[in-house]
């Protein structure tokens, strides 16, 4: 009898449309037709209108079928024929994966072993290249490490895009005996899935990158603060956690090496606001999450008032491959200012939604035309909402911008985390800025009085304008509130929430 | 529970975990999650033991949308009501929802078996919209999905 190698994801999106399921099915037809099937969990290869999909070893390559209706047994089972082969004469067959058009136009440098290997197997981590950046970290003096982060042009990948070196610098430079790593995995923004499907789907590449981190910085504890909506990527960090700890690679002498690492996992309790960098640090400590000034930088005052590098989880992520390679292997794709690869994250009302990593310089329109395959109701894109709740709504005449930084600012956007939530011509602009609003309001931490008081209004005038009153007037004022709420909020989510507001009112006129 | 058996569970669950550092939301999750809910009774045991004011471990719970004061339904029902899922109907979905629950956010129905709760975003969003029973999250979902679900829980009840 032979046996079939088959992977099947099991992402929470994955799983949330049936790839268990699928999974089940077609272990329940191997039985059937006297094969036997020896099934991986992997996670996601991010291309979501796909799933569920099955791929399975062959001497070319993993091939793969999908999407897989889980309600349609006979589909899923007629996948391998009755002679116990694979059926490429199934409509969902699509051939090879690494064929797949808006696979092979990928470049997939972070995450080239997500949905590859399994995500809490070490030996299958280690046979990718896996622990060879920290090997390599461990042989270096603390500042050549930082050096690598700096020149290799990373910048922070949780939405300000600050330079990872100089942070990290800064922290290594401080003299003192305690000092922390803290992950920041609150991923809040609606759009974004890129840190959720690295916990989920290499988990030990997060728990190497803090390692190298701790010991650029000379920092002995991490913490991973995961929001409380992902919990299979908590259940998977702690799984992955434990089995660091039984090798040696987290704890007293991590890789005997003489250094120690130690790293735990913290759950968030649903507040948008904790994913601000200040505000996440007094939530792990035990309090509201109430923004802090700034300065003291947490790089120099942070966790528990020692200094702390807090990086988003794709920098940090980012980290081993840097090490592994040299800077200059990352330094060498992107543009500009922007350099190394962007996880895109291709979400709302899109054909073809998923996750896409590709060089900066990338244009816009390539992502939401190739990629994307426009929208999936077929009408045309009206707006795309790019870098979250705080991001402004960019109308098609704006998409030949390059994936740059800079270039997106220029414009009055942001590149942000990645995220890009698309929306047919049939949304309501007008509801899209009130929900903005709206949505501050909730989140507020309230310690500022143009945020805490001005969402609220906002909210209020916005709700005026369409209901018909003094339109004109409120119009004025709800710019002018936009103004104040932009000049005087202490952070960016009293600071940025206007911007989605002021370019509905910018490029969408008619509709507020 | 009695209000003494509360004050005993939450003194165990305090003495494991009150010299984590910045341990006050792992414990109240560790409450949460073996009650339900974080009950008052717990509010002025968990206080003494880590050194606080009862108006500070008061100010922590309301902070965070995730805790909750009061026991919920037997299942709760999470609507996403971010963007990404407006963008493909997501406000019918949530308006559906309270329908056909009978009921607004933050409430259960009255036979106890669904508390509804609005959310922030699943990280579901490329296959919007989507909602969370519990700890499971689905996605793509349409009324009928909804409903088919929701009676699913009526016959499992
Ligand atoms: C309101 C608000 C929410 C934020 N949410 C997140 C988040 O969910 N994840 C994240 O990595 N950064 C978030 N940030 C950015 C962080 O404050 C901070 O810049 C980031 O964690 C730094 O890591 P990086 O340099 O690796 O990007 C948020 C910022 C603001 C103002
Ligand atoms: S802008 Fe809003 S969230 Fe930020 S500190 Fe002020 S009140 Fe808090
Ligand atoms: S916006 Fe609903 S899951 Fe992200």
């Amino acid at each position: 009898m032979t046996t079939l190698s088959a992977y099947i994801s099991l992402d929470t999106t994955s799983r949330s449309i049936g790839a268990d399921e699928v999974a089940a099915l077609l272990q329940a037809s191997a039985v059937q037709h006297g094969t036997s099937v020896s099934l991986t969990r992997t996670g996601t290869r991010g291309l979501f209108w796909l799933e569920p999909m099955i791929e399975f070893d062959t001497d070319a390559g993993r091939v793969a079928f999908g999407p897989l209706d889980p309600g349609d047994v006979r589909a899923v089972s007629t996948v391998i024929s009755p002679k116990g082969e694979l059926n490429t004469e199934h409509p969902a067959y699509l051939g090879l994966l690494d064929e797949v058009p808006e696979f092979a136009g990928q470049l997939r440098h972070t995450y080239s072993r997500v949905g590859v290997t399994d995500p809490l197997s070490l030996a299958q981590y280690r046979a990718h290249h896996g622990y060879e950046g920290l090997q390599r970290a461990l042989s270096m003096n603390s500042d050549d490490i930082v050096e690598e982060i700096a020149n290799s042009g990373l910048r922070g990948r949780g939405g300000a895009a600050f330079p990872t070196g100089i942070k990290m610098r800064t922290v290594a430079a401080q003299n003192d005996t305690q000092k922390y790593i803290v992950c920041n995995a609150d991923e809040g923004d609606s759009g974004t899935f890129a840190d959720r499907i690295i916990m989920e789907g290499d988990p030990f590449l997060l728990i190497e990158g803090m390692t190298i981190a701790g010991v650029a910085c000379g920092a002995t504890q991490g913490y991973i603060y995961v929001r409380s909506e992902y919990p299979q990527a908590i259940t998977l960090l702690n799984k992955a956690l434990a089995t660091a700890y039984e090798h040696q690679l987290l704890g007293e002498n991590v890789m005997a090496s003489g250094k120690q690492f130690d790293l735990e996992v913290r759950k968030a309790a649903g507040a948008y606001i904790c994913g601000e960098e200040t505000s996440l640090l007094e939530s792990l400590e035990g309090k509201r999450g109430l923004v802090r000034f700034k300065p003291p930088l947490p790089a120099i005052e942070g966790l528990f008032g020692k200094p702390t590098l807090i990086n988003n989880v794709v920098s940090l992520v980012s980290m081993p491959e840097i090490v592994r390679l040299g800077a200059d292997s990352y330094h060498a794709l992107g543009v500009e200012r922007s350099r190394g690869t962007l996880t895109v994250q291709l979400a709302g009302n899109v054909k073809k939604g998923g996750l896409f990593e590709v060089p900066f310089g990338t244009a816009l329109r390539d992502v939401i035309e190739q990629f994307g395959g426009g929208t999936l109701t077929g009408r045309p894109v009206k707006a795309v909402q790019i870098g979250g709740p705080l991001g402004a709504f960019v109308p098609p005449a704006h998409f030949d911008m390059p994936l740059d930084y800079e270039a997106f600012a220029a414009r009055g956007a942001m590149i942000g985390h990645g995220g890009m939530v698309v929306f047919d011509d049939t949304a309501d602009m007008g509801e899209m800025a009130r929900f903005s609003m709206e949505f501050c309001a909730i989140e507020s931490c309230g310690k500022c009085t143009p945020c805490r008081i001005g969402a609220v209004r906002g909210t209020e005038v916005i709700d005026k304008i369409r209901r018909g009153e003094e339109v004109d007037a409120h119009r004025i004022l709800l710019r002018d509130l936009c103004n104040t709420m932009v000049d005087g909020s202490l952070c960016a989510l009293g600071g940025m929430a206007p911007f989605p507001v002021l370019s509905v009112m910018d490029h969408f006129e008619e509709e507020l | 529970m009695t209000p003494e058996q509360i004050k005993q569970r939450t003194a165990i669950i305090v003495e494991s975990m009150q010299f984590l550092p910045g341990g006050l939301l792992p414990i109240l999750h560790r409450l949460q999650d073996q009650l339900g809910y974080v009950p008052e009774e717990s509010v002025p045991v968990v206080a003494k033991a880590l050194n606080l004011s009862r108006a500070e471990v008061h100010g922590v719970i309301s902070f965070y949308h995730h805790f909750r004061r009061t026991p919920p339904g037997r299942r709760t029902l999470f609507v996403c009501r971010s963007e990404a899922c407006q963008s493909v109907g997501g406000r019918a979905l949530e308006q559906h929802a309270k329908e056909r629950l009978g009921i607004d956010w933050h409430e259960t129905t009255t036979d106890g078996s669904v508390t509804l709760e609005p959310i922030y975003c699943l990280g579901n969003c490329a296959c919007a919209p989507a909602v969370m029973l519990d700890e499971q999250v689905v996605g793509r979902v349409t009324s009928g999905r909804l409903d088919a679900l929701i009676d699913d829980l009526s016959a499992t009840d």
